[in-house]
């Protein structure tokens, strides 16, 4: 028998008196020992069938179809009593964001020593002991003292393996781990799935491996579900998904891999140059409120930019990348010099024409539109700075044209940004840069708010962008595979420093640092 | 109903879905459908309640002394004074040569009924149907006056003081830094000033009018809606389209008013009929101490005290406190709806 037989699930939510389907008529087989990947995109309905299977959705808000059956070891699942006998013990759960999974205000080692009480007859030094065992096991570092710490005090890899702890303390059979990587870096990324795979292998349980990262399942699972828009498109065994998948979409998945070719361009004019710059943060103030002390984040960073051409700066979280991509937007004070065609810009110069040239693109598509504008205001407010000499009627076909370009139809000019999915607002996004003719792009981790196969569009059209009206890019990404595909030259950052700068392929070949190669190791 | 459905569907469907949540709200869709009632009837009082005939026959032709003032010669009397419609013998002189319709209520707010039969105070009966204030005067109109009064002070006072606060708020939050430390402190001594101690002042000093009792009140009501906007500001501020827009070179003012301002407001308009209510106890408060509107304004809180001072006249104290509490509850009940039709976690 299998150990959870899932057969014509099918979720749905009331809202508002109207009904509708999360997922539909979703099956699928685990067997012991067995690890499950389920791939999709935000919005296909991978997480709202892993939470059906614990019965942990907002019932009576969210329902089933009657022929909906999820059985455990033969027991059916929805609507039993039992359920909350189960969670934690046979069957448990990892969340996303371990920060906000975690109490705040307990210790963690209480926290999952509580875990194990709760379900094992254990006496509090027993389940103590058991608590420094798992955590041992998890491969926190210095175990001991982590018992004593606060979730706060842990970084967000450390948060995780307490995480993956409390799920394995009562050595559950299934294990559903429900994208417990995307909040991390790279690196700790590789390192949370490693963990996760010789768990399996030491207690022998079922996982379910829920991710929009195919690449990630890749590593993992043994076999492979793919979702979108709340439908089961395929599934088998992770060999046959990737060397012969069916479905289109299955296909475009994991073609989002292979790299874009990166088409060379040779030019020497210099349009950017950065010398010595350095961003600081007070943290402490004197009682006159002078700074006392700074935090450093972006620390004597130099690079020169020719036109068209585009550095890449690769770092993980708290790097201060995106520091670096204000300050060169001269949207915060920084200190040292930034040079536009060789002539030097001061911070607070208020010169028009030099806030036109530099443009910025954020990552969030859907905190950078203000929700109250239309497409057509939003993507023509530059004009109306910058060129207000134009006519109403000009400046519609100005910013039709520059639609046109990013991608977008004409129809789309009166609509407003709750209106537009993540891709499509970027494109607005990119659009209200372009229109107003910038020699310099800044993109601030354009990609990493969206969906794989949104990525690659995105980064085509950034390719086709540059490539027609010659702009320099700064691209900023956490993501090698997209950095790889743009830049020419590549800066690793590190702490606020550029730990390393070189040309776009030396790098991928001959990385010099540790850290940039265990960076080019994760996401390979 | 199709002109209404038409505005509703233009409106962007955040704010259709917060119209709807409103509406879900019975209890507040009610209180403003009836709170909208009795402030149209108020509207309405000089037709509802007053002392001059809505409209007269006499010797043939039309008159209309709520238009316009005639005197007492007009209609067959000696002095060329104002025609006073309650004298015995003008109105037998109207009459016999045509005939009058008076209002509902035949007096106005502060018309003496001069044939009590029994001393002022007198009890409800019924010719007056909420009985008479201590100098002889019909509650009823009074009432209905005083409650047009304060709603249209408290809107005023409202309008006038979101004016200011949001701007305070918004040039605090948006500039930050200097100019938001010093006007918080300069805000937290004003705040701390006694607003009770300073109406007294003023009040010995000179009489004070509707308008002029509005601007000291506004002198501290202002700051009732500055925080909340200077929070929002400070939200707002950091979102990346406002980033985006200074990146293209916008002003200031543009963003302040075209990207923060409307995004910030909606925090702000939930906190307007609380405010309301606040402005209409504070009126009330003043009347009642006696610091408030002269004695020949309608006011409710004169009515409070009367109701104090004349405890053996249930009746006044009785009817006030139904009016107001009703009045204050319904304008609670329609901030209840407008908060929760705003808050986005109840109906994401």
């Amino acid at each position: 028998m299998d150990l959870l037989e899932v057969k014509d699930l099918t979720v749905g939510f009331n809202q508002n008196g109207e009904k509708f389907l999360a997922a539909e008529n979703i099956s699928f087989t685990l067997k012991k020992g067995e690890i499950l990947g389920i791939v999709g995109e935000s919005g296909s309905g991978k997480s709202v069938t892993a939470l059906s299977i614990l019965g942990l959705l907002p019932y009576p808000k969210a329902f089933h179809s009657p022929q909906s059956s999820i059985k455990f070891h033969g027991e059916e699942l929805i609507n039993n009593s039992r359920l909350p006998k189960l969670r934690g013990s046979k069957i448990s759960f990892i969340f996303q964001e371990p920060l906000s999974s975690l109490n705040p205000l307990h210790k963690i080692g209480r926290q999952i020593a509580e875990m194990i009480m709760q379900h094992q007859n254990l006496s509090k030094e027993a389940a103590q002991k058991e608590t420094l065992n798992l955590l041992k096991l998890t491969g926190i570092p210095n175990a001991r003292q982590k018992m004593d710490a606060y979730p706060h005090q842990l970084s967000g890899g450390q948060r995780q393996r307490v995480m993956i702890a409390m799920a394995i303390a009562n050595k559950p059979e299934i294990l559903i781990a429900d994208e417990p990587t995307t909040a991390l870096d790279v690196t700790i990324q590789a390192q949370v799935v490693d963990l996760l795979i010789n768990l399996q292998k030491k207690m022998g349980m079922a996982i379910i491996f829920i991710s929009h990262d195919l690449q990630l399942v890749k590593k993992i699972a043994d076999k492979i579900i793919v979702m979108k828009n709340g439908k089961l498109i395929e599934s088998g065994t992770t060999g046959n998904i990737f060397s012969s998948p069916e479905n289109n979409y299955t296909k475009e998945l994991i073609s989002s891999f292979n790299p874009l070719k990166n088409v060379k361009k040779e030019n020497n004019e210099i349009v950017l140059e950065v010398k010595n710059l350095s961003v600081k943060f007070p943290t402490s103030f004197n009682f006159w409120g002078k700074p006392k002390t700074f935090f450093t984040a972006v620390n004597k960073v130099s690079f020169s930019l020719n036109r068209g051409q585009t550095l890449g700066i690769v770092g993980e979280s708290g790097s201060g990348k995106s520091t670096l991509a204000l300050a060169v937007s001269r949207l915060i004070p920084y200190e040292g010099k930034i040079f536009l065609k060789g002539k030097e810009i001061k911070y607070n110069n208020k010169n028009k024409e030099l806030r036109r040239k530099v443009q910025i693109v954020f990552q969030d598509p859907f905190n950078s539109l203000n929700p109250r504008m239309s497409a057509a205001e939003i993507i023509g407010e530059g004009l109306l700075v910058h060129f207000p000499d134009l006519t109403e009627k000009e400046r519609l076909e100005k910013i039709m044209k520059v639609l046109k370009e990013v991608g977008l139809s004409n129809e789309t000019v009166n609509k407003y940004p709750h209106e537009f999915s993540g891709g499509q607002r970027q494109r607005i996004a990119i659009a209200r840069a372009l229109i107003v003719e910038p020699e310099i792009l800044i993109l601030d981790e354009p990609t990493s708010a969206l969906d794989v196969t949104i990525q690659i569009q995105i980064l085509k059209l950034l390719q086709q962008i540059q490539k027609e009206r010659n702009i320099a890019y700064v691209f900023i990404s956490h993501n090698m595979q997209a950095i790889k595909s743009l830049s020419d030259t590549i800066a690793v950052m590190k702490d606020g420093h550029f730990i390393e700068k070189a040309p776009a392929d030396e790098v991928f070949e001959h990385p010099k640092e540790k850290y940039t190669r265990e960076l080019i190791k994760a996401s390979l | 109903m199709k002109c209404l459905n038409k505005v509703f569907k233009r409106l962007s469907p955040l704010n259709q879905r917060r119209l709807f949540a409103f509406w879900q709200n019975k209890r507040a869709a009610y209180s403003l459908i009836i709170f909208l009632i009795v402030f149209l009837l108020t509207l309405l009082a000089e037709f509802l309640a007053n002392d001059k005939p809505l409209l007269v026959r006499y010797k043939g032709s039309f008159y209309y002394p709520l238009f316009q003032t005639y005197t007492d010669k007009d209609f067959g009397g000696d002095f060329p004074t104002a025609a006073d419609y309650k004298d015995a013998f003008l109105q037998q002189n109207i009459n016999e040569n045509g005939w009058m319709v008076m209002p509902l209520i035949p007096f106005s707010f502060n018309t003496v009924d001069y044939e009590l039969e029994e001393p002022a105070p007198a009890a409800p009966d019924a010719k007056h149907w909420l009985g008479t204030d201590d100098e002889g005067r019909d509650i009823l109109a009074r009432i209905l006056y005083g409650l047009r009064l304060s709603i249209f002070f408290a809107f005023t006072l409202t309008f006038f003081s979101s004016v200011i606060g949001i701007f305070a708020g918004a040039v605090q939050g948006y500039f930050g830094g200097k100019i938001d430390i010093f006007f918080q402190r300069f805000m937290e001594i004003w705040e701390s000033l006694p607003q009770l101690f300073i109406l007294i002042i003023v009040a010995s000093i000179f009489v004070p009018g509707f308008w002029s009792l509005l601007i000291i009140l506004l002198f501290f009501s202002w700051m009732n809606l500055t925080g909340v906007v200077r929070a929002e500001f400070l939200r707002t501020r950091n979102f990346e389209f406002v980033m985006a827009a200074k990146a293209l070179g916008v002003s200031d003012f543009r963003i302040i008013y075209k990207h923060i301002l409307p995004n910030a407001v909606t925090a702000a308009l939930s906190f307007l009929p609380f405010i309301l209510s606040e402005a209409i106890v504070a009126l009330t408060a003043l009347d009642f101490l006696g610091l408030g509107l002269p004695h020949d304004y309608p006011s409710l809180g004169d009515l409070v005290r009367q109701g104090k001072d004349n405890l053996q006249a249930p009746w006044i104290g009785i009817t006030i406190f139904i009016v107001l509490s009703s009045l204050l509850s319904l304008l609670i009940f329609i901030g209840e709806g407008v908060r929760d039709a705003f808050d986005s976690r109840k109906n994401a």
